[in-house]
């Protein structure tokens, strides 16, 4: 049966300052973006509020543009423009070939990057490559007549399944992609799904190295998974096992192993089952960090 | 709320609740039919549109959202006096469609990428019609049908495919 959406109140503000007013106090609306989550579970008869707060007037949250010698994407940045933007293929490729995979192009034209972050789903495409990206999410809120932002790391964002750091009375205003994340850092995606398109991740992962210009041993690293834990998270295990040594295949397996036995707790659900994510999480990570660290990972059997 | 916007070029004016689905406004109040619902949650493509020239599923729109804006239904593809969109026609010659329930939304995917790539590749068309499902075809022809399409457009305004060829059109 379809969801009645008729009787739902909306507010449409033009300022930050006026929607985060919404926010502040009593009974408060839902944030609205893109709609394509929202959307799936109102139109399931799951209705999350009666009343809602359409962002979609709010210039304040569109725009991707250079910040600190960063980049900064606004929480309304969509999937296409991601893909169709020369600033971000020049500094932060991996983030376009991410959008890339998401849905397809209806959903891309409307998915925006604040709606993943809003709806905190473990599976969502988007927060593994902001992990990779040591990337930091600004928050906004009302205080009095002022109008306070706070930063939050990607790592510590995602706090329970679909939890977030964020308080009931802030707004995602954007993500902030570091300067010192796009200078010396290669990055790489890949996402593993039913099908090329419009499918949900059964496992999706992104690792960023910086190596050192000579020896090439591995100077810093970060690694964000999903869909294998009830929230994206940063493999800490993994990277520890890279860190100070060259990338090979050997130094891939050594981090795949310590994925495994520490950075992620994969389940059985409708999309897949805990021993197929686990095998594909070791040897996805194996597969990044060969294209990183241009070599082929070892043939293993099993 | 009030509402207005161009409905297939057509000024529309009317009083709607604002969360109501642009799929329901099309149907229900302009009785505009040829957008269908498939799945309702955004995975079949069924009920797809553009709005400002982007392609999405209108049954994730709420009409609110669609305030001031431009719609392009597959209603409006077809000529005042009957011809057939170049897109339509071509479907009609190969067998791009059977029952009919998906070409709504494959015809707009199609029209969304012809107007950015007038000159698509296999797999640029394979990209574009992805979130379109179709269970009688098998794709094949459909993706024919485009592509037959596209040649034909080429061939009939040879100006817009200068300019493409000039222009940063495809991205992949
Ligand atoms: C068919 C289909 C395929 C999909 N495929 C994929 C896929 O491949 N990969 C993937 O990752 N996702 C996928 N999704 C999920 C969805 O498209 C994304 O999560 C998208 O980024 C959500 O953004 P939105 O703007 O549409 O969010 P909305 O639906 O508008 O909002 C989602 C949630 O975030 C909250 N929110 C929105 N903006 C803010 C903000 N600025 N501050 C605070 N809270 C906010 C809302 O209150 C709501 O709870 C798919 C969805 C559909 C329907
Ligand atoms: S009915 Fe909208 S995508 Fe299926
Ligand atoms: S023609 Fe029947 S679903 Fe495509």
């Amino acid at each position: 049966m379809r969801g009645d959406t008729t009787g739902f109140e909306v507010s449409r503000p033009r300022t930050l300052a006026r929607a985060l007013a919404e926010l502040a106090a009593g009974e408060r609306p839902m944030p609205l973006a893109g709609g394509t989550d929202l959307f799936v579970a109102l139109n399931d008869g799951r209705a999350p509020a009666e009343r809602y707060l359409d962002l979609s007037r709010l210039a304040e949250l569109t725009g991707i543009a250079p910040l600190d010698g960063g980049l900064w994407l606004g929480a309304s940045t969509t999937y296409t423009q991601l893909l169709r933007s020369r600033l971000v293929a020049r500094r932060a490729p991996a983030l376009a070939a991410m959008a890339g995979t998401v849905g397809a192009s209806a959903i891309q034209n409307r998915g925006t990057l604040g709606g993943s972050l809003g709806n905190a789903s473990p599976a969502a495409d988007p927060a593994p490559v902001l992990l990779a990206f040591g990337a930091e999410i600004e928050l906004a809120r009302r205080d009095g007549r002022r109008v306070t932002r706070r930063r939050v790391a990607a790592a510590d964002f995602f706090v329970a399944y679909r939890e977030t750091a964020a308080r009931p009375d802030e707004l995602i205003t954007g993500v902030l992609l570091p300067a010192e994340a796009l200078r010396g850092w290669r990055y790489a995606y890949r996402k593993v799904g039913t099908r090329k398109a419009q499918a949900i991740s059964k496992v999706v992962a992104a690792a960023g190295v910086r190596v050192a210009p000579r020896g090439g041993r591995v100077l810093e690293a970060r690694i964000g998974y999903g869909s294998v834990a009830p929230t994206p998270v940063r493999a800490r295990a993994a990277e520890a096992a890279i860190l100070g040594r060259p990338l090979g295949p050997q130094s891939a397996a050594a981090a795949a192993d310590a994925l495994l036995a520490e950075d992620i707790r994969p389940i059985d659900d409708l999309r897949s089952t805990a021993e197929y994510r686990a095998r594909v999480a070791g040897r996805l990570l194996e597969a990044l960090l060969g294209e990183l660290g241009g070599f082929s990972p070892r043939l293993a059997g099993g | 709320m009030k509402l207005r916007l161009i409905v297939d070029g057509r000024p529309v004016a009317l009083e709607a609740p604002p969360m109501k689905r642009l799929l329901d406004l099309l149907r229900d109040d302009l009785g505009a039919t040829g957008t269908k619902e498939g799945c309702g949650e955004g995975e079949c493509g069924a009920c797809a549109v553009l709005l400002d020239g982007e392609l999405v599923n209108s049954c994730l729109v709420p009409v609110c959202q669609a305030d001031g804006r431009e719609i392009a239904t597959v209603e409006g593809l077809a000529g005042s006096d009957g011809t057939l969109h170049p897109l339509q026609q071509a479907f009609w010659e190969t067998g791009g469609a059977q029952c009919g329930i998906c070409t709504p939304g494959m015809l707009m995917a199609a029209a969304a990428l012809l107007a950015r790539d007038p000159a698509p590749s296999e797999s640029a068309i394979r990209t574009a019609l992805a979130g379109n499902l179709c269970r009688c075809t098998g794709y094949v022809k459909i993706v024919e049908a485009v592509a037959v399409a596209a040649r034909r457009m080429r061939r009939a305004s040879p100006r817009r495919r200068a300019g493409a060829r000039r222009g940063p059109v495809s991205r992949r």
